[in-house]
């Protein structure tokens, strides 16, 4: 039988009962459109963070007090307790000509008030090269000014949500805030636009390092945001900062330094990992339809039985007959797929523009993986029900009318 | 053209065996008229399947134009049942979606012949079977006679040299089946060899060799003249 012979009989016959096929058809390109979408979902969301960090700048390095990495060996015998972080590390590093800015952090949560009104939130202690290191912008006002890390100075910059619940559409400029005990001078609001990762903007109160460790009472810094040059000297800065946090705690490496790129990394790994799993809960719908779709095809060999039985008297072999069925099945499946990558693609353009800031893109193996494994238990399951027809014997196929 | 030898075929129901067929001899010269005459269960019906290939005797020897057949492999009988036997049924059996012309075609398409040559083929058997005008039908448009005939049609569509009709007038009124027997006598005198099953008396005895069945046994083998 020749090809294009078979791939019309098989046509006709899937559209001699068009309930059956459509019902089929529906089966597979949703199983198919849901691996698609799903995964297009996980790339979109690891290419989402991805790009999130990036907008950070790779070129960061970010220094925590403490070594939270085992080196083995036996325990130390007397208690280690790292050495505070302080700001005088921070300004030390500064020195190396690889390391452009940094900036310390201190952080704590505290109240604050104006008039009666009364909010509890994160305070940052830090410098004014924080905001150009985190891609944070200012609304109104400006940020803190260029002085001295270690000078305390009573100003503050405000987050956009606590300025609003604190003051309404009222002007903050030039006013004092209250901050546990002490008085701060509001000189700035942070811009929600510049919403950045892991930071909530709204809720939040900039102010100089220097004070925020004496609010708190903590002479250790949390973190320290160091800036390489350029992403080329990144290493060459990681080794620096090292080194001189090692010299100025006599000899010990107490310090944990995490690159942009290890975290960067991290979440890469994580999240293709998630996409791969949500592409195999996806695929279970895919096999559901495969036997749907044995299912379907047994019922239309035993509804055509006298149709085989003719087939064979014409002269057509078992394995012609075999192939017939076996086309039929690949053929439902296939066009299953195509109208899934169809589904795929509007539901894709739908969500799109639902949500603007989430690009959602399927990876590049998804299509061919859902439209092979499509095409794979079509035939996987198209084959007991055709080798069921090829075995018939036409005598008795003949026999029923 | 064809020999049966000593032919049985068993069928085991439960615990019994039924002899359908025992110990057939029967032959059948090229261009013979040859109907099969008898009782329902008489054994005519499978007679028909085993000279069809769609049936395998259990024992004796079956030489179609001096092949034996009873060795031959499924696919090696398909091949022979393409090439060399035509098929007309009491209940017709075309194919509901196809028309008139893709039914009579289809023995064709099975046999892989390209479609130019297929077409051209089909409409000589149209023409020769007056269904011309009706060669884009479906069997639902069609009359039972038609019907027959297109079956007929599809029957012959491979220049077979065998001809086997089982009961080809059961389904059909008195002159449809009229009609439907001329057309098979015309086919025999072109020179097609023909082999008739049915339980009517009056076709079976226009046939110029006749067989009686009786409990799986010929019963009588009667011949009008010598065959040519």
């Amino acid at each position: 039988m020749r090809l294009p012979d078979l791939l019309q009989y098989a046509e006709r016959s899937l559209r001699g009962a068009p309930a059956r096929s459509l019902l089929m058809l529906l089966a597979m390109s949703i199983g198919v459109a849901s691996v698609i979408l799903l995964t297009a979902l996980g790339e979109g969301a690891r290419r989402y963070v991805i790009g999130e960090f990036e907008r950070l700048g790779t070129d960061l390095l970010i220094m925590l007090p403490g070594r939270n990495e085992t080196t083995g060996g036996p325990p130390p015998l007397f208690g280690e307790t790292p050495r505070d972080l302080t700001i005088d590390d921070a300004l030390a590093l500064l020195r190396h000509p690889s390391i452009e800015r940094i900036a310390p952090v201190s952080i704590g949560n505290s109240p604050v008030s104006f008039g009666s009104r009364e909010r509890e939130v994160t305070i940052i202690g830090s410098t004014s090269d924080f905001f150009p290191i985190r891609h944070i912008a200012v609304a109104i006002g400006r940020a803190l000014p260029q002085m001295p890390a270690e000078r305390q100075l009573n100003l503050a910059v405000l987050g956009w949500r606590l300025k609003k619940e604190l003051f309404g559409n009222q002007r903050a400029l030039g006013t004092w805030v209250r901050i546990a005990d002490r008085r701060f001078r509001v000189i700035g609001v942070l811009d929600p636009a510049g919403e950045s990762l892991g930071l909530d903007l709204g809720d939040m109160a900039v102010i100089p390092v220097a004070s925020a460790q004496a609010l708190f009472d903590n002479p250790s810094l949390f973190r320290v945001l160091i800036q390489a040059r350029s992403k080329e000297e990144i290493e060459t800065a990681r080794k620096a900062a090292l080194e001189t946090i090692r010299w100025r705690h006599d000899g010990e490496d107490d310090v944990t330094l995490i690159t942009q790129d290890a975290m960067l990394s991290t979440f890469d790994r994580i999240l293709r990992a998630l996409t791969l799993a949500v592409a195999g809960i996806a695929g279970i719908s895919l096999a559901v339809a495969g036997i749907l779709i044995m299912n379907v095809m047994l019922v239309a060999v035993s509804q055509r039985i006298s149709e085989i039985g003719l087939l064979k008297a014409l002269g057509g072999s078992e394995s012609q007959v075999m192939r017939l069925f076996l086309t039929e099945a690949v053929m439902l499946a296939g066009s299953g797929a195509l109208l899934g990558l169809l589904l795929a693609l509007v539901g894709m353009q739908l969500l799109n523009r639902l949500f603007t800031d989430f690009a959602l893109i399927p990876p590049l193996w998804a299509a061919p993986a859902a439209v092979g494994v499509a095409l794979a238990t079509g035939l996987v399951f198209g084959v007991m029900p055709a080798r069921r027809a090829a075995r018939l014997d036409p005598v008795q196929a003949l026999a029923r009318h | 053209m064809i020999e049966l030898e000593h032919v049985e075929r068993d069928f085991w129901v439960g615990d019994e065996t039924v002899h359908a067929l025992a110990d057939v001899s029967l032959q059948i010269p090229p261009g013979d008229y040859l109907s099969v005459m008898g009782p329902s269960g008489s054994g005519k019906s499978t007679l028909l399947n085993v000279l069809g290939l769609l049936d395998r005797p259990t024992r004796g020897s079956y030489r179609l134009e001096g092949i034996e057949t009873t060795t031959l492999s499924e696919e090696q009988r398909a091949a022979l049942r393409r090439q060399r036997i035509g098929f007309v049924f009491q209940a017709f059996h075309l194919i509901p979606r196809l028309t008139a012309a893709e039914n009579i075609a289809l023995p064709m398409v099975l046999a892989g012949i390209p479609p130019g040559k297929r077409e051209q083929r089909v409409a000589e058997v149209l023409q020769s079977l007056n269904l011309s005008d009706r060669a884009g039908h479906r069997p639902d448009q069609l009359s039972g006679g038609q019907r027959q005939r297109v079956a007929i049609g599809r029957a012959i569509v491979m220049q077979p040299a065998l001809l086997l009709a089982d009961e080809p007038t059961g389904n059909l009124d008195q002159h449809s089946g009229q009609e439907v027997i001329a057309l098979l006598e015309q086919l025999n005198a072109d020179g097609i060899t023909l082999v008739i099953v049915t339980h009517d008396a009056r076709i079976g005895q226009r046939a110029h060799h006749r067989v009686h069945m009786l409990d799986g046994h010929i019963h009588s083998d009667e011949q009008d003249h010598a065959p040519a």
